[in-house]
């Protein structure tokens, strides 16, 4: 368990083993893709391949694939947007804009949960879903969510089209997926993909005028991730606040008045306890830097009724580190954490985040931390 | 035959030597540089076969007119070359 992390970073992607079974400690290899800027990495848990996505600004995203556990990397196809139509409807909100249709990002990589190696789900901007079933050799657009009229409201969150950056498949039903959209709110299917319902009840924008607060297709949340031990639970970051469900991401209920700041990118939650997750906050909204200059992560143990601000082994003055919402994972056990900066600082934790150990300082910006499970 | 060449920054992603090839537009030339390396595609157009973003084709030393379509007229004797704009080096 959690003796291999992928970090993408904005200079390439590294590969991170434990030195042992008892440090933690990490050799941290040289970079793969040196100099390009790798948006997301996966490894599929049933047969090791590694996955990872690269943005190349002027030749745009590709992806690449590894089955020697990233010794070698071959490229693999990316989803591609079907022919846009002539006559697009105007968005139906201030704040969106007509998302081109092509590929600006894979912004979410996830296995499908069945049987064979390769199933894999992708979110992208500007909010497209694909499916492949042979690991990115050809994809599959969802259209049913990609058609949807509310997708007319979507809007970007820091970027300039919305995305899909979190994707959730329930182990007991794999056709049964739940999305994060920033800014589309949630949306689920019980049936693989043919159908979907937007399922972002109880969320709340404060940055929506206040009779459209509610609206759960405009909500932007920044990570959702769930439960795999109890899968009706599901935790969100959210743009102004901590939102918990216990019914499936039927209905959300807000956590108000977490110290130090409700605002941040990340979430994770223990694979086997739901009622525990962990957070990186930041003063909120305009300024994402650390409260008062101390990198912190907080934990809650009791589904949110109360929270640990853990500090032991981060930089507590002169720290302006912030955890984007790919950069906080914790492995199959539940017991160890790594966390990445946007400023190249990687720490990992060994016992829930009760302390931290320093890796580096000065990796690239990092996109994207995953532990290898498998 | 029109001559298409490119960056030499796009060489460390992919191979895309020099080629030959016929055709009277720049679309024309791209499709069939394309036919012979069909990975290159994605690296110059995007999802709408529009010209990236942040690409540039010059038809003998001139920026193409025509981004969308990619319609500027190529001669037997025109050198296309597929660039990369400075813009795009923000990372």
């Amino acid at each position: 368990m959690g003796n291999r992390i992928l970090v993408a970073t904005r200079k390439g992607l590294f590969l991170l083993d434990r030195k042992s079974a008892s440090e933690n400690a990490w050799n941290i290899s040289a970079p793969a893709f040196l100099g390009s800027p790798v948006t997301m990495a996966f490894s599929d848990p049933r047969d090791g391949s590694l996955y990872a996505a690269l943005n190349l600004g002027h030749f745009a995203t590709k992806l690449h694939h590894s089955s020697d556990g990233g010794k070698t990397w071959q490229e693999r196809a990316v989803p591609v947007y079907p022919p846009q139509p002539e006559n697009l409807p105007k968005p139906e909100n201030e704040f969106a804009k007509v998302a081109p249709w092509s590929l600006a990002q894979v912004w979410a990589l996830e296995s499908d949960g069945g049987a064979q190696a390769g199933g894999l789900w992708a979110g992208t901007i500007p909010g497209g879903l694909f499916h492949s079933c042979d690991g990115g050799q050809s994809w599959q657009m969802i259209r049913s969510l990609w058609d949807r009229p509310e997708r007319n409201q979507w809007f970007g969150g820091g970027y300039d089209y919305p995305g899909i950056h979190s994707i959730c498949v329930d182990p007991r039903n794999t056709r049964h997926v739940t999305v994060g959209v920033s800014c589309g709110g949630a949306w689920s299917t019980q049936d693989g993909g043919e159908n979907w319902v937007c399922t972002a009840k109880g969320m709340r924008a404060e940055f929506m005028p206040p009779d459209r607060q509610y609206d759960p297709n405009i909500q932007d949340p920044h990570r959702l991730v769930q439960c795999q031990a109890s899968p009706d639970v599901l935790w969100v970051q959210h743009h102004n606040g901590i939102f918990r469900s216990a019914d499936r991401a039927a209905s959300w209920t807000e956590i108000a008045e977490v110290k130090p700041s409700v605002f941040g990118f990340a979430v994770a939650v223990h694979p086997k306890d739901p009622k525990t997750a962990w957070f990186a906050p930041a003063v909120k909204d305009e300024f994402r830097l650390p409260v008062d200059a101390q990198l912190v992560v907080t934990r809650t143990r009791d589904a949110g009724q109360s929270f640990e601000t853990l500090r032991a082994g981060l930089p507590q003055e002169h720290s302006y580190h912030l955890v984007y919402r790919h950069c906080l994972d914790v492995d199959a056990s539940g017991d160890r954490l790594v966390m990445g900066s946007t400023t190249g600082g990687l720490w990992t934790s060994v016992n829930q985040g009760d302390s931290w150990e320093c890796v580096s300082q000065n990796l690239p910006p990092i996109y994207c931390v995953r532990f290898v499970d498998n | 035959m029109p001559k298409v060449q490119f960056t030499p920054h796009l060489q460390r992603f992919v191979d895309c030597p020099p080629s030959e090839v016929t055709g009277d537009t720049v679309r024309g030339v791209l499709e069939a540089v394309f036919a012979q390396n069909p990975r290159l595609r994605g690296y110059i157009l995007d999802d709408q076969n529009r010209l990236r973003r942040h690409v540039v084709v010059f038809v003998n030393g001139e920026p193409v007119h025509d981004r969308e379509q990619l319609s500027d007229a190529v001669q037997a004797s025109t050198e296309v070359f597929v660039m990369q704009a400075l813009s795009g080096g923000g990372a």
